[in-house]
């Protein structure tokens, strides 16, 4: 099989093109505003590179982080309604009550509380009020709103209020991109709504983004099918990305830290992603991202997503090199995808850490005579100051004092020269696209959440009856039905309801079949 | 009005959470809806003012109240916001006193914020110190009760309006049996709030400056983690506790008893525990710690699990497969450990009439 992956970052558009395990080719091309030309211009590079006809290719697995981007930085953002069905509970913490002022603000912090929602047992907390709906309908039309989220109380247990407004909202405001949280979430009213907002104001973004993908692909003359990754590092269709982009959060440390893995043949070490801007550092085990057990914020949102742990500093291959009174500063502000103009190697006039990288004698990039003003003296300190950046974040993402490898990738990776913080360090071939790498090895995953009665199967019978369900919807899903494994069991009891019911949550992911 | 004590801040409220969820010893409810709710009213103007326990007379009346519910429904069935505001005004009808201050139940967990949100609606102070210094599952189990508190009138209050009162009931056995039914009928979230305890009964049984204990916690594990120290040594430095286990999880297994989820953590032995093999008895709080087969750790002291590496409070429904956590003792105050409050919150009351109650000693005395 003949796969590409690509990874959109905010600043290289990486792509590689895999026979198999082997990678054939990977080639680097700077991200575009359009989006589209920078994966055009990846795709025809790295076509050339591998030599093989774009006919060839069976299947096209795109990583991006421009939805997480636009996030955090504010940008590309629709005006969202958040409607949530719940009075009179919940009065106390209207919508987006914990998030950042800007972000609130960005997308106008339009905030709806109706009645509805049902109880943990399914009974109804007040009945859905069609006419407070056509209410709310008639402000979202006056404000030019066209994003809505709706969130009901309990939607995971029963989703029908949900899907009732929803189709009241699409009736009064036709044409308006609807999300409802109980296809995005679980149970974890705020966090469930948080993703819910979030993806509403993704999704005019995500329409234009996927669209730009689709293009791009067929230009280059790919019949292949194309998926993008989500979250966990399992693949969805565009169809279902283009609803859902909110699920494509923190796939690229995903991608990079399977990557890493994938390359390095080393399953269990600290990876550190250089980028342009910033440098992720996670931790892998068993050639998986250890995943966080807290809530983690995107853009300084509380969501509920299982992400991996990772840490992120502004170090990059684009940060600005600053002298101060006190001493050397590296970022965290950042030149990005302009560096190729902007640095001083490409005859640009600020002075980024490749800059001084070059000056150093540690990599051919650019015109090293740009640099050479640049005193020992300088050059040394900002190298100090750099490999002190980097020795604190691997720290902090050790987990024991064992000497785990230190695996770097990524862009930026000319950073690094020698060990970290003592640590032996691998830079795998094919470093620089890591997270292209990732992508491509992505795999199909089959879920079930379900709640089985404990008083009428075993446990162990329950769990089984889980993996199995779980087992055919990744094949379903496109899964060669002898590579699925089950990587992921969670068995809760309910309090309160009869006959020891317990939610079970099963994952299984496998190989995509293609034929 | 007394000046003594202090003013919640706006900034008190994460530290007074992260401590709560801390002493919530793995149960007790996120106390982050509290947090965020407490901090809507303090932005909005109100204000709390933390008393300390020798501030009131002892002829004032001082209101007892928390959430009574499920954890889960906790998360996702936000507060209308005045359930226990409505509950406290029942019970000052029905008992004919007006309350001078609220305290808190259990300082463990969601209910360390439920009075100062209810406070903050009533105009009244409310008191440093609680009714068990940690969480645990049932009304009953507060040193309140154990040292002769009367259980009505109590008042369960619902989101939607509705209060119910319970005007003669003859302990706090038969409160938790009729308000846990209560509760379940309103949704598992709903605002208790207790007959009112004179002041000088309050001085003599509450768990004292619990309040002011958690904030302390919760700012020592902010101030840890700003300066990148060990959040793990940093508490147990601070609480006077002892480090009795760091491990991974290698399995959680849980039932459902009457009403509340029981089961076993096992954990596997990482760092100075290398190769030792442990065991955590979880109801909602965690119960017993043994370590390779020795019962270390028992209820009523503290068995607090942190994740290892980041500090943050593991409750017992977050537990899962692979999480690395450090497990320490914190021992109970005084008061919890007479001979009539083991009876209420020793081991046999939780179960486990095997064990015989061998309390823990301040590593700091």
């Amino acid at each position: 099989m003949i796969r590409i992956g690509i990874d959109v970052g905010g600043t290289n558009t990486d792509a590689v093109i895999m026979d198999g395990t082997t990678v054939i080719a990977g080639v680097k091309a700077g991200t575009t505003a359009d989006v589209m030309t920078g994966v055009v211009n990846a795709l025809q590079k790295v076509l050339a590179a591998s030599g093989l006809d774009a006919s060839a290719v069976d299947v096209v697995m795109i990583g991006t982080t421009h939805f997480t981007n636009a996030v955090v930085q504010r940008r590309d953002l629709a005006q969202t309604a958040a409607v949530r069905l719940g009075l009179p509970a919940t009065a106390s913490l209207p919508p987006m009550v914990d998030w950042p002022e800007d972000l609130k603000q960005t997308i106008g912090n339009h905030g709806y509380l109706a009645h509805g929602g049902n109880e943990f047992d399914g009974r109804i907390i007040s009945p859905l009020d069609e006419a407070e709906l056509l209410g709310i309908a008639a402000d979202i039309k006056a404000k030019g709103i066209n994003s809505i989220a709706i969130t009901s109380v309990f939607s995971p247990v029963s989703s029908d209020f949900e899907k009732q407004a929803g189709e009241i909202f699409a009736k009064a405001l036709p044409g308006a991109h609807i999300t409802l949280s109980s296809e995005i979430g679980r149970i974890g009213l705020l966090e469930r709504e948080n993703a819910a907002i979030m993806n509403a104001c993704l999704r005019d973004l995500s329409a234009h983004v996927i669209e730009a993908f689709r293009k791009a692909i067929t230009e280059t003359g790919i019949k292949g099918r194309f998926y993008l990754t989500q979250n966990d590092g399992t693949l969805m269709d565009a169809a279902f990305a283009e609803k859902f982009p909110v699920l494509t959060f923190a796939s690229g440390p995903t991608n990079s830290m399977r990557g890493a893995a994938f390359l390095s043949g080393v399953a269990d070490a600290i990876v550190v992603d250089i980028g342009g801007t910033t440098s992720d550092v996670g931790s892998l085990h068993k050639g998986f991202p250890r995943q966080a057990t807290v809530a983690v914020e995107v853009g300084g949102v509380r969501t509920n997503f299982r992400m991996p742990d990772v840490f992120s500093i502004g170090l990059g291959g684009g940060s600005h090199v600053v002298e101060t009174d006190k001493g050397i500063t590296v970022g965290p502000t950042s030149v990005g995808y302009r560096i190729v103009t902007e640095a001083l190697i490409f005859g640009g006039t600020t002075l980024t850490t490749s800059d001084v990288i070059v000056a150093a004698g540690r990599a051919e990039l650019g015109d090293r005579s740009k640099v050479a003003h640049l005193t020992a003296d300088f050059i040394a300190r900002t190298q100090d100051k750099i490999t002190s950046m980097l020795e604190d974040c691997v720290e902090r993402s050790r987990l024991s004092p064992d000497p785990l490898p230190v695996i770097v990738v990524g862009g930026g990776s000319i950073l690094v020269d020698g060990p970290i913080g003592g640590l032996e360090v691998i830079k795998p071939n094919h470093f620089a696209v890591a997270n292209a790498v990732g992508a491509a090895i992505a795999q199909v995953s089959g879920e079930v959440d379900r709640v089985y009665s404990l008083a009428e199967i075993g446990r162990d019978e329950a769990l089984n009856d889980a993996k199995q369900r779980a087992t055919d919807a990744a094949v379903a899903a496109g899964a060669l039905r002898e590579t699925v494994a089950i990587v992921d069991v969670e068995d809760v009891p309910l309090a309160y309801l009869p006959g020891n019911a317990t939610r079970v949550r099963v994952k299984a992911v496998g190989e995509l079949h293609v034929g | 009005m007394s000046d003594k004590g202090y003013l919640l801040k706006e900034d008190d409220l994460l530290p007074l959470s992260i401590g709560a969820a801390l002493l919530g010893t793995g149960g007790g409810g996120n106390p982050y809806v509290g947090m965020l709710r407490a901090r809507e009213l303090i932005r909005q103007g109100a204000q709390v003012r933390v008393l300390p326990l020798d501030a009131l007379p002892d002829d004032a009346w001082i209101g007892e109240c928390g959430g009574i519910g499920a954890p889960v429904v906790g998360v996702e069935k936000i507060e209308e916001g005045r359930e226990c505001y409505r509950a406290i005004r029942a019970v000052e009808d029905v008992s004919g006193v007006r309350l001078s201050a609220l305290i808190s139940a259990e300082i463990g967990g969601s209910n360390a914020l439920e009075p100062v949100i209810a406070a903050a609606y009533a105009g009244l102070p409310v008191i440093d110190g609680d009714g068990m210094g940690r969480a645990f599952p049932e009304v009953q189990m507060t040193t309140f009760f154990i040292y002769g508190a009367k259980a009505a009138p109590a008042a369960i209050a619902d989101d939607k309006g509705n209060v119910v009162v319970f005007k003669e009931v003859i302990d706090m056995f038969w409160l938790e049996t009729f308000a846990r039914g209560v509760s379940v009928n309103m949704g598992a979230a709903a605002g208790l709030a207790i007959a009112p305890m004179r002041m000088d009964f309050v001085r003599r049984t509450a768990v004292p400056g619990t309040v002011t204990q958690a904030l302390q916690i919760g700012q020592t594990v902010l101030d840890a983690r700003k300066k990148r120290q060990n959040v793990v040594e940093r508490v147990v430095a601070a609480t006077g506790g002892k480090l009795f286990f760091t491990g991974k999880v290698t399995d959680v297994r849980r039932d459902l008893v009457g009403g509340f989820s029981r089961g076993h953590a096992h954990l596997s032995g990482v760092g100075d525990w290398a190769g030792s093999e442990a065991r955590i008895a979880i109801q909602n709080e965690n119960l017993v710690l043994w370590v390779d087969g020795v019962p270390v750790i028992m209820v009523p002291d503290l068995i607090v699990n942190l994740e290892l590496d980041t500090g943050e409070p593991i409750t017992t429904e977050i537990l899962r497969y692979g999480q690395r956590i450090a497990v320490i003792g914190l021992p109970v105050h005084d008061l919890m450990k007479t001979p009539q409050a083991l009876d209420i919150v020793g081991p046999a009351a939780f179960g486990y009439p095997e064990l015989t109650f061998i309390p823990l000693t301040s590593s700091a005395a």
